[in-house]
């Protein structure tokens, strides 16, 4: 036996200490009203009627982060959107059966002026493309919770491109060419 | 303001994990290294500010409160800085600003991470019920921004395996790096696995522990130490919301008037003539292009030609080096990553950058940035005060 | 550090549960409040934005990133963070004026504490190799230290209960924004059972949702702004040894060290906004800066009335700026506080202009 303990013990590397916190979560008051209707298969926007710059964001979080007040006003979304850019993922996700490669991307749901990321399907991955536009396909009704999962995924449209510049400025109306 | 120079610079190694140390032992081993290197000792410091990225990183809450021992704050005031990724650049802000107000003479400062204790991934992505479970990390997040970058530009396909190659070069020549790949070439990064497109797994920054530390003193303390005074020229910091409708998430604006701020501090009007280097945090290799152009190095839609052209490759003799200590992708403790860029220039215009020094460098930029490359933090340094 | 006033100061309810409200949500009300009540607009009216936020309170990481979506910052802003009280996002401000790099700054600090159980959340504060393991929750270990006074006979369960009950009235009398107000007499709390003993339920401050925001500026400045304004004079802080057994509980030195360095003693204190979670703690810290009777203490109930975590310290300048810029008062006091049994203080002494 040593003298002085820690002369001839091996170092610990490492002790192992789980941390276990248990949190209620709250969306917060603008993300309810948007969670509520995609809980009805809608997707809402919200803005602020006083602002100037009168941006639609989806999904609301509770203001205009360009002019830091309170979204008021619930703006209907078109189920088409556009693809602002993209990704083609190799990891795959746990717990989803989607199969690498796929495509994760940012998408401006038409009548938005923002974008929120999402996955896209039933595409040829390479020829995916910016400017590119799809709609939502939704999970069956009876699985519809208070969650973005209701939209399975994207899935590309027979219709022109979105110009660079016009994107996140389609309006509800929808996009076909040239107007 | 007062003048306030960097008068010790300490670093750990970077490695995937210290299993060696603790959390205190590695901010302090930095710390000790930094207060070496300014030739003091822990009574000669008058507050210490600490910065890291989320507490989450490590499950330690507001960690400073159990660092206070390891960093010899019993009795001193410690502060605790968290602006994400940014963090390490900002907290040397914060800690120039004690000196520069006139209320500190000398002050310490650290940051660290230590992602081997904790799962990084996991603490980025808590589930929530507003966007999809894709899991994606940052990497996915930044990726569609990087696309843009390459649709808008035009920029040659493996101008990312180019940035890659360079700064591992270039980090093969720095001892305290994680990553060392001297042999590595453009057909190695090619091969290496497509993570998200169009960011392969070489093209991304490891995931380290490590921790940085400087010592920041008022001028005539400055003088008084053993190294050369590295002189604080200009500081500056800006932030923007993650989203808002006509956001240039390619070319931020929080970006750009940072750089400007910052270089008309230091009366700077032309960066790439004018700097001798640059450390910039470049996670994934296309970050390079992009922030050459938004930092001013390069017109809009150009950056990419100046690293195809090797401006910015030591190796190639570039005129203007970027990330010569390898940069983020050859290490990365997440908090301390910006300040690893500070003190590396800091390094560049003192001289005793090693076998990474830029001859006879004068002038440096050091640039950290964060959250969904909204939050920046820069600061030129020099080796001659005005 | 140069003199700065406090030009204006709102703080939202304390609320138990916030309910729906989500970060942003919390802490826009407030900075709206504090901007529009010197007429400004958003925090680009300022010329420093600096805020104090902890996310574990609600349990993800980068709460503070949110709180950017309320401050209207396009085109981007100058922005700080600090993951501390907000009282320190006021000492960083206040560095930045004085540094020359601003005129004028917003701070804001807030917390939603109750998406989690706290006392248990802040035991991951500890060393996390030897205490957090142990789980020792927030109140466990002020129990301890309201142990160690009492049998030491520095202080009594009847003086704990005493504070409590001063905290209630006063908050009933003063501070519309208060969780537990109310006429509870001394005979009364003894009555009810120990806690976590020697503690009480009530000698713990509760869990609430809020925020709160202040305007600083230069003196030049709030001269030409024309509001009425209170002087921060001197403001330190100061960190003790995480060590709990290294540490004299009964005492706070580092509380009596920011005091000096602050200047304190340089006037009479009128006012004192302690940031004591525990009523034993509201003892140790008035005898740490040597007030007597002739200070009012925690006029507005402290935090035992109300203890919106992240920005209660801030919220104790704001409310000693608020008595001197209403005229109740000329000289005061205001602490915050940081890590387990008091552990890192800051002190700030403000003035009639």
């Amino acid at each position: 036996m040593s003298d002085k303990p820690g002369d001839t013990e091996e170092l610990i590397t490492a002790i192992e200490t789980p941390v276990y916190l248990k949190y209620n979560f709250t969306a917060g008051a603008a993300t309810t009203r948007f969670l509520h209707q995609v809980r009805k298969g809608k997707l809402t926007g919200q803005r602020r009627p006083e602002c100037d710059c009168g941006h639609v964001y989806v999904p609301a979080r509770g203001s205009c982060a360009a002019c830091g007040l309170a979204t008021t006003e619930e703006v209907e979304l078109g189920n088409k959107a556009t693809v602002q850019s993209f990704t083609i993922v190799w990891i795959p996700i746990p717990n989803n059966p989607i199969q690498p490669p796929y495509i994760v991307a940012n998408l401006v749901p038409d009548g938005a002026n923002i974008s929120f990321i999402h996955l896209m399907s039933e595409c040829d991955n390479d020829s995916v493309h910016i400017g590119q536009r799809v709609e939502a396909v939704w999970k069956p009704e009876e699985e519809w919770d208070y969650a973005m999962d209701n939209i399975r995924y994207f899935r590309p449209l027979d219709e022109p491109d979105v110009p660079i510049e016009m994107i996140g400025r389609v309006p509800l109306s929808g996009w076909e060419g040239e107007q | 303001m007062q003048y306030a120079a960097v008068t010790g610079i300490g670093q750990t190694h970077y490695k995937a994990r210290r299993g060696d140390v603790s959390i205190a032992g590695l901010v302090r081993e930095a710390a000790q290294n930094a207060l070496d290197d300014a030739g003091l000792g822990w009574d000669d410091i008058e507050a210490v500010i600490i910065g890291k990225a989320p507490d989450m990183f490590e499950g330690v809450i507001m960690p400073e409160v159990y660092l206070a021992d390891a960093l010899g704050c019993n009795g001193k005031p410690m502060l605790r800085v968290h602006t994400a990724g940014s963090v390490g650049g900002s907290t040397a802000l914060v800690a120039a600003s004690h000196v520069q107000s006139g209320s500190f003479r000398r002050v310490l400062t650290v940051t660290f991470e230590k992602q081997s204790e904790s799962n990084a991934m996991w603490a980025l992505s808590n589930p929530q019920p507003f966007s999809p479970h894709l899991n994606a990390g940052a990497g996915g997040y930044f990726a569609p921004i990087m696309r843009e970058y390459m649709r808008r530009s035009g920029a040659p396909w493996d101008t990312g395996i180019k940035v890659a190659v360079k700064d591992r070069l270039h980090g093969a020549r720095n001892p305290l790096n994680h990553l060392q790949m001297p042999e590595i070439t453009m057909k190695e990064v090619e091969e290496s696995p497509m993570l998200w497109d169009p960011i392969r797994f070489l093209e991304s920054c490891p995931s380290s522990d490590g921790a940085c530390a400087m010592v920041i003193a008022d001028e005539a303390l400055a003088r008084a130490g053993p190294r050369p005074p590295v002189w604080i020229r200009g500081g500056a910091m800006r932030s923007e919301p993650t989203m808002y409708a006509g956001r240039d998430e390619a070319n931020p604006q929080a970006g750009r008037d940072c750089a400007a701020d910052v270089y008309s501090q230091a009366g700077i009007s032309n960066p790439r003539k004018e700097l001798d280097c640059a450390e910039v945090y470049v996670p994934f290799s296309w970050y390079e292009p992009m922030w050459l152009e938004n930092l001013g190095f390069a017109e809009q839609g150009e950056g990419w030609k100046l690293t195809m052209e090797g401006a910015t490759s030591l190796d190639e003799g570039g005129d203007i080096p970027w990330n010569c200590s390898g940069g983020v992708l050859s290490s990365n403790p997440i908090g301390a990553s910006g300040m690893i860029r500070f003190a590396e220039s800091a390094r560049q215009v003192r001289g005793d950058a090693g076998d990474h020094q830029v001859d006879g460098a004068r002038m440096a930029l050091g640039h950290a940035y964060g959250g969904g490359a909204q939050f920046y933090a820069m600061w030129i340094v020099s080796s001659d005060q005005a | 550090m140069k003199d700065v006033a406090v030009v204006s100061y709102a703080q939202s309810d304390c609320r138990r549960d916030a309910g729906a409200c989500n970060e942003v949500e919390l802490v826009m009300p407030v900075i709206q409040e504090a901007l529009q009540a010197i007429g400004l607009s958003s925090a680009q009216d300022v010329d420093f934005t600096c805020s104090g936020s902890c996310d574990y309170q609600q349990g993800a990481s980068f709460a503070f990133v949110m709180g950017v979506d309320a401050l209207g910052a396009v085109p981007p802003i100058k922005e700080s963070h600090v993951e501390m009280d907000a009282a320190w996002a006021l000492y960083e401000s206040m560095l930045k004026i004085s540094m020359g790099q601003a005129e004028s700054a917003l701070i804001y600090g807030f917390g939603k504490s109750s998406p989690g159980e706290l006392p248990t959340v802040l035991s991951q504060q500890l060393d996390p190799y030897y205490l957090a393991p142990l789980w020792v929750d927030s109140v466990s270990l002020a129990a301890l230290q309201a142990r160690t006074l009492i049998d030491q006979g520095l202080v009594t369960e009847a003086d704990m209960a005493a504070v409590v009950s001063r905290s209630r009235s006063q908050a009933k009398a003063n501070n519309p924004h208060a969780q537990l107000a109310g006429d509870v007499s001394v005979e009364e709390l003894l009555e009810e059972a120990p806690w976590v003993a020697p503690l009480r339920k009530h000698d713990c401050c509760p869990i609430s949702d809020g925020a709160s925001a202040m305007v600083i500026c230069t003196l030049e400045k709030a001269q030409a702004w024309g509001a009425p304004y209170a002087v921060i004079r001197g403001i330190d802080h100061r960190m003790e040894s995480h060590n709990i057994g290294a540490r004299d509980l009964t005492r706070s030195a580092s509380t009596t060290l920011a005091a000096e360095r602050a200047g304190v003693g340089e006037g009479p204190v009128e006012v004192a906004e302690l940031y004591a979670p525990f009523s034993h703690q509201e003892i140790i810290l008035t005898r740490a800066l040597g007030l007597d009777d002739s200070t009012t203490v925690n006029p507005s109930g402290g935090v035992l009335a109300g203890n919106l975590m992240m920005a209660s310290g801030l919220s104790r300048v704001g409310e000693v700026a608020r008595r001197i810029m209403d005229g109740d008062v000329r000289r005061g006091v205001a602490h915050a506080t940081s890590g387990p049994c008091l552990q890192h203080n800051l002190v700030a002494v403000l003035e009639a202009a």
